[in-house]
């Protein structure tokens, strides 16, 4: 017969005092468990937003990242001439585009950090339809314009509209204010590719990467197929989603294994907690479970009941946890993507699975805390027990 | 010490709340040596800066290039001892996730500004003799099993082709952080085959001759080339290698942040565990006293148990870290430097447990000590 689970809960409510320790070990597992993980969900949500299935990412075969690659205007007429490539009345949905980094002082700490500069093609806007202007207007090509991402706006100084910025030798005008719906691009710079390299001192007609709107997702295979077997073209594509996918990798592989490790050290504290407290609850309760195994309940109901007794205490535990980290949620913070030197904004991003997951291990670590007590209390003799004052 | 027995009888007499007690300090202590290292490979870099040295880039930023020209006119400058230059080289090794950082290094000038290479004389000159050859860290040499005599290929990311060193020494620092040296190598060999940029270098270091002038320094350096197509900024290494862990954000806080609150709940938790485990023998305390045995000696009895669980807890602790550093290093390779538990963080640990170990013990302890026999023993 299966002992009342509300005698455990009455037990918990009657000694919460004892059990502050081990739901407090479980609540700050669970929160830095969930902290990690959001982080790391965050920074690949922006990245992999940054992607559309539909745009194919085309740079020099054999580079990392944009930053590292580069090929002539001959290989961008070539492209735009693809089949499967998009085309409207102004011709093919293409955007050539050089990139690279400037520094200037971050709002929140004065210090330095590096912002993405991309010089883009006038069709940019048609090619990435996630981006849209928000304040002001776009530039003019041939004109030292920006337009500025809305992360950029907000976290550096001197970038409100209408005001000139000094970099790379040139003299800028920041013209208006584009959101990309809190993907990479919010955090970047973006102006006329030729003015660009002509500013950076850079030989003109070379470009980084090439932003191309297929006519379907499916059709990428055929335009990889037409470039690997042309051989004038020294360039790769991919698929932008799967581009920007692998560039969070490292960062997000970074937090998560860093993540999984401290919260793994601190898995074991909070079982050792929840050991301590099931251990002393019951050698305090020793006479109560004689006289109910002296009532007939049998050994495996008080291991269940103690068991029940020690999850539900983690759940405590976890549920705290939890909604200890919540208001991170959408907390924008940043940090550097290795792959590109530069500074992005992303925000924290706990999603119900994520909290599901902290539960989850919450209960696991009750679990792992509480059978080895509950095994303890069902072995006592009960004579033995009855007779102690 | 003849009280060695009374205090072993108190420890074992609940004996898995004493063992999960110190396994709670220990894994206290493991977090925090975790910690430390993890900190430590955020930060590096800051730790083997020079102070008499400065370090000068392209204003725009650190991936333009600045002029080759520039050495000789920084070099004229008053209270510049000497001048080197590099180049960020970012190749890979056999696979894209093989990075570590390269650099090619002008050879006859830069043991004259970087005079700890962390190799002999003899390997130095054994490494300026052979253009193809490369001086590798400990840690990175460790990681890919590179030996003194490879020949390595490396495969140029920025500068395409494939190129091909060989290790003439492996580099170890005289401290733990020394051991991150990168892999540095000719410059000559890059001048020779780089295909675009002859002419031009990453950043230029610069010896100055009195550290305190090295912000008057900093500013004529930059003020002879403003106004120029290749504008400089000029940073003390230090603040140029602090300007990177700075970009990375406040990921490293974070982490910090939630470690501190973690390490300070866990020592409480288990601190209050202790004080409870004393409060429940105020009576065998009382007994004691009522026996004869002074109050200081009931104090002391009480705190040195207290101790004892928390230095043990402590250095097995640390211990565990010690063990489990070096695999999560390898764990991480490639994401992070090379995780080091320094030896001061180790003291310093030591040093948290103590203290969580007499602050938790003091407060029944004390009350202990204060209490009125006859009051005690009237308690049942």
């Amino acid at each position: 017969m299966a002992i009342p689970l509300s005698y455990n809960l009455r037990s918990i409510r009657v000694r919460w005092a004892s059990t502050i320790v081990a739901v407090l070990g479980i609540a700050g597992t669970v929160g830095v468990f969930v902290a990690m993980m959001s982080l790391a969900k965050g920074f690949k949500a922006t990245l992999v937003a940054s992607g559309s299935p539909n745009n194919a990412l085309v740079r020099r075969a054999g580079s990392t990242s944009e930053m590292d690659s580069g090929f002539d205007i001959t290989q961008v007429k070539i492209l735009k001439d693809t089949a499967g490539i998009a085309r409207d009345a102004d011709g093919p949905l293409v955007s050539p585009e050089v990139v690279v980094i400037a520094a200037f002082p971050l709002k929140s700490t004065g210090t330095d950090a590096n912002v993405q500069v991309r010089g883009v093609s006038p069709v940019v806007l048609k090619v990435r339809d996630q981006v849209k202007i928000v304040q002001g207007r776009f530039f003019q090509p041939g004109l030292n314009e920006l337009v500025v991402g809305s992360n950029v706006a907000k976290s550096y100084a001197g970038f409100d509209l209408g005001q000139s910025v000094l970099f790379g030798g040139g003299k800028w005008t920041v013209v208006g204010v584009f959101d990309a719906g809190g993907s990479a691009f919010d955090s970047e710079l973006w102006c006329d590719s030729t003015v660009l390299n002509d500013v950076y001192k850079r030989p003109t007609n070379i470009y980084q990467s090439i932003t191309a709107k297929l006519t379907s997702p499916a059709a990428l295979s055929g335009v990889k197929d037409s470039l690997s077997a042309d051989p004038r073209v020294t360039v790769q594509a991919d698929r932008e989603i799967e581009y920007y996918e692998k560039q969070s990798r490292v960062f997000t592989t970074l937090v998560t294994v860093l993540g999984s490790m401290v919260a793994g050290i601190m898995a074991v504290g909070a079982i050792l907690g929840a050991l301590n407290t099931m251990y002393s609850a019951i050698s305090e309760r020793g006479r109560e479970i004689a006289t109910m195994r002296a009532l007939g309940f049998g050994a495996t109901s008080v291991v269940v009941s103690f068991v029940f007794e020690a999850a539900c205490i983690a759940l405590i535990g976890g549920v705290i946890g939890c909604l200890g980290v919540l208001p991170l949620n959408g907390l924008t913070t940043g940090t550097m993507n290795w792959q590109t030197f530069s500074h992005l904004a992303f925000a924290f991003k706990i999603t119900p699975s994520l909290l599901l997951g902290g539960v989850v291990f919450a209960l696991l670590m009750g679990i792992l805390g509480g059978v080895a007590p509950a095994v303890r209390a069902s072995r006592a003799n009960v004579a033995t027990a009855l007779r102690e004052l | 010490m003849k009280y060695s027995r009374i205090l072993l009888a108190n420890l074992f007499r609940k004996k898995i709340r004493t063992t999960l007690t110190i396994g709670s300090f220990a894994v206290a202590l493991l977090l925090f040596g975790v910690l430390a290292a993890v900190r430590v490979a955020f930060s590096q870099g800051a730790n083997s800066a020079g102070v008499d040295r400065l370090v000068v880039r392209n204003k725009t930023s650190i991936i333009q290039p600045l002029p080759l020209s520039y050495k000789n006119d920084i070099l004229r400058l008053a209270g510049v001892k000497e001048v080197t230059y590099l180049n960020w080289f970012g190749g890979v090794y056999q696979d894209e996730k093989n990075f570590f950082p390269q650099m090619a290094i002008d050879v006859p000038t830069y043991r004259k500004v970087v005079p700890d290479v962390g190799v002999t004389d003899a390997e130095w000159k054994a490494f300026e003799d052979d253009r193809q050859a490369a001086i590798v860290g400990r840690s990175i040499a460790d990681h890919y099993h590179f030996k003194v005599g490879d020949h390595i290929p490396i495969k140029g990311v920025i500068f395409q082709g494939a190129w091909e060193f060989n290790i003439a020494a492996i580099a170890k620092g005289d401290n733990a952080a020394g051991d991150i040296l990168p892999f540095i190598f000719h410059e000559d060999y890059l001048e020779e085959k780089r295909t675009y940029g002859k002419g031009t270098v990453g950043w230029y270091v610069v010896r100055v001759e009195n550290p305190d002038n090295s912000g008057k320094i900093s500013q004529a350096i930059d003020a002879q080339f403003s106004n120029s197509p290749f504008e400089t900024k000029s940073d003390t290494e230090k603040e140029f290698a602090a300007s990177w862990g700075k970009q990375l954000g406040n990921i490293k806080l974070i982490i910090m942040t939630i470690g501190a609150v973690v390490f300070v709940t866990l020592l409480l938790v288990t601190g209050n565990t202790m004080a409870t485990s004393i409060r429940e023998r105020v009576r065998e305390l009382a007994v004691l006293k009522a026996l004869g045995y002074s109050d200081r000696f009931v104090l002391w009895l009480v705190l040195s148990e207290g101790l004892t669980i928390a230095v043990l807890g402590g250095i097995l602790g640390l211990l565990l870290a010690i063990v489990v550093i070096p695999g999560m290093s390898k764990a991480l390779a490639g994401l992070l430097p090379p995780l080091i538990l320094l030896p001061s963080d180790t003291a310093l640990g030591l040093a948290f447990a103590l203290g969580a170990g007499v602050l938790s013990t003091l407060l029944p302890a004390t009350s202990a000590m204060r209490l009125r026999v006859v009051d005690a023993l009237r308690r049942v």
